[in-house]
C-alpha cells in the first residue's frame, strides 16, 4: 500500500530559480533565502520518498488562454522544463510516475473531483523552483514527480475549502494504490505578493504568519478563508496559497488521524516581489 | 443577474476574471507566442509588423509598444502573459512589477528590501495608503500610472 508520509510547503518565486541558475546564492540578498532551505535539503535526503506529488500552478506556460483547467494531473512518463521566455531553466527533466498518476486520476474523479488528465506538457518555475530549493542542483531529481497544476491565474480559482477537500481525496487515492510506496505531497506558491498595478509589492507578514499558524494547527480554519481575504490581505497573487491547502488536506489528521509534526518553519521577506514561506509537516 | 465580484474595491488591483480574459484574449495569446525563441526574434526585428499579425485592438498594440503594463492590464492583459514581453526585453519580474508603481527600479527594490508595501490603507478604495489613486505616481520614475 502506498502512503503519504509528509507534506512540504514552499513559495516558488521565479527569481529564486534564476539566482540559483546564475550562481548568486551567496550574495547577501539571496543568502538568507537559501540558508532557510538547508534544513529542508538535508531532511529530504534523510526522508527521500518514492514519489513526490507536487501541487503548483502553471504561469501561462503549458496552459494559455486556449484551455484553462481548474485541476490538471500530469500522467506522462516525463516532463521538460519549459522556456518561459528567458530560455528553459538548466535543470534536469522531470520523471513522472504514470502508474500512480493514472491511479490517482481515476480514484479522485470517482470521488467527484473532475480532473483534467494531461499526457503531454512542459513544466515551469512553479514546479522546478520548489525542486531546486529542496534538492539543490543535482544531475537528476531524486525521485519521480507527479505534477498537479491548479488554475490560480484566471479568477475564480478553486476555493480553499475545495482544495482542502481535494487533498483528502488524493490521500484516499494514494492509500488505495497496491504498490508499497512512500509519497510526499508538496503545496507550493505564495506567500503574500502582488505583481500588478499600483499595489504591486504588497507584503503582509501578519497575514502570512497567521496563515502558517492556522495551516499547522487548525487547517479547517485555514480552509475557510474566502478568496477576497487573500486578495485584500495577501495581494492578488497571494491567492496561490489555496494550493497549500491541497497538501494539507492530504495529511492524516484531515481524515481523523493523528496531528502532523511540524519539523520546519521558515519565513523571509523579500525574494524579488514575494514573501517566502516554507513548512515541513510529517505524518506521525 | 450580476456576478459576484467582491474584489472591485481593492485599490490599485485588477483581478483577471472571465470578463478581463475575454477582453484580453488576443493580447495574451500574442504574449504567449513570445515563448518561442524565433518569435521573440521576429518581434524584436519589427514590433509593429509582428503585432499586426494578431487580432488585437489598436489600443492593445499601442499599450504593448509603450510597454505600459498598467494600460495592458486595463485592456485585458494578465501579468503572467505580459511577463513574456518583459522576458523578451530582458526584464525581471521585479522590474516589471515596479514599472507599474511609478517608482524607479531602485525605489521599488528598496521598498521590497524594507519589507514590501504595507497593507495598511491599501485594503479598500478610499483609504489613504500608497496604492490609492490619489497617491499616484508613487516614485520619481515619472511614469504615468492609472
Amino acid at each position: 500500500m502506498a502512503r503519504i508520509t509528509a507534506s512540504v510547503y514552499t513559495s516558488h518565486v521565479p527569481a529564486i530559480g534564476a539566482a540559483l541558475d546564475l550562481g548568486k546564492t551567496h550574495e547577501p540578498y539571496w543568502q538568507p533565502v537559501f540558508q532557510g532551505y538547508e534544513f529542508g535539503k538535508q531532511w529530504l535526503k534523510d526522508n527521500q520518498p518514492d514519489v513526490i506529488f507536487l501541487v503548483y500552478n502553471d504561469h501561462a506556460t503549458a496552459f494559455s488562454l486556449d484551455m484553462i483547467p481548474t485541476f490538471a494531473i500530469g500522467t506522462a512518463a516525463e516532463y521538460q522544463p519549459a522556456d518561459e521566455g528567458w530560455g528553459p531553466r538548466p535543470v534536469p527533466k522531470v520523471m513522472g510516475h504514470p502508474a500512480l498518476s493514472a491511479h490517482i486520476a481515476q480514484s479522485v474523479i470517482q470521488q467527484d473531483f473532475d480532473l483534467t488528465i494531461v499526457n503531454k506538457m512542459d513544466v515551469d518555475h512553479g514546479l522546478t523552483v520548489p525542486l531546486s530549493l529542496m534538492c539543490g542542483q543535482p544531475e537528476a531529481w531524486p525521485c519521480p514527480v507527479i505534477p498537479f497544476a491548479v488554475n490560480v491565474v484566471q479568477y475564480p480559482v478553486p476555493s480553499g475549502r475545495r482544495c482542502y477537500n481535494l487533498g483528502k481525496a488524493i490521500a484516499k487515492a494514494v492509500a488505495s494504490f497496491d504498490e508499497d510506496l512512500t509519497v510526499q505531497i508538496w503545496g507550493t506558491g505564495g506567500m503574500s505578493h502582488q505583481l500588478q498595478g499600483p499595489r504591486a509589492g504588497l507584503i503582509n507578514k501578519d497575514f502570512d504568519n497567521a496563515f502558517l499558524d492556522k495551516l499547522i494547527d487548525d487547517p479547517e480554519a485555514a480552509a475557510s478563508i474566502p478568496h477576497i481575504d487573500y486578495v485584500r490581505e495577501a495581494g492578488s497573487e497571494g491567492i496561490e496559497l489555496v494550493m497549500w491547502l491541497i497538501a494539507r488536506g492530504a495529511m492524516a489528521d484531515a481524515a481523523g488521524g493523528p496531528k502532523p509534526k511540524a519539523v520546519r518553519r521558515f519565513y523571509h521577506v523579500p525574494a524579488s516581489n514575494t514573501a517566502v514561506g516554507h513548512l515541513i509537516l510529517e505524518n506521525t | 443577474m450580476a456576478l459576484d465580484k467582491p474584489y472591485l474595491d481593492v485599490p490599485g488591483t485588477t483581478i483577471f476574471d472571465a470578463e478581463q480574459s475575454r477582453k484580453g484574449y488576443w493580447l495574451n495569446q500574442f504574449c504567449m507566442s513570445l515563448m518561442k525563441a524565433e518569435n521573440r526574434e521576429r518581434f524584436r526585428q519589427d514590433e509593429r509588423a509582428y503585432l499586426d499579425e494578431w487580432a488585437m485592438t489598436e489600443e492593445q498594440k499601442q499599450a504593448v509598444l509603450a510597454r505600459d503594463l498598467n494600460w495592458c492590464i486595463r485592456l485585458g492583459g494578465n501579468i503572467y502573459f505580459l511577463a513574456k514581453i518583459g522576458a523578451t526585453d530582458g526584464k525581471s519580474f521585479q522590474q516589471m512589477a515596479g514599472s507599474m508603481t511609478g517608482m524607479t527600479e531602485d525605489e521599488y527594490r528598496n521598498m521590497m528590501i524594507g519589507g514590501g508595501r504595507s497593507v495598511e490603507g491599501n485594503r479598500v478604495v478610499g483609504e489613504d495608503g500608497s496604492a490609492q489613486a490619489h497617491r499616484q505616481p508613487q516614485g520619481s520614475a515619472g511614469q504615468k500610472v492609472n
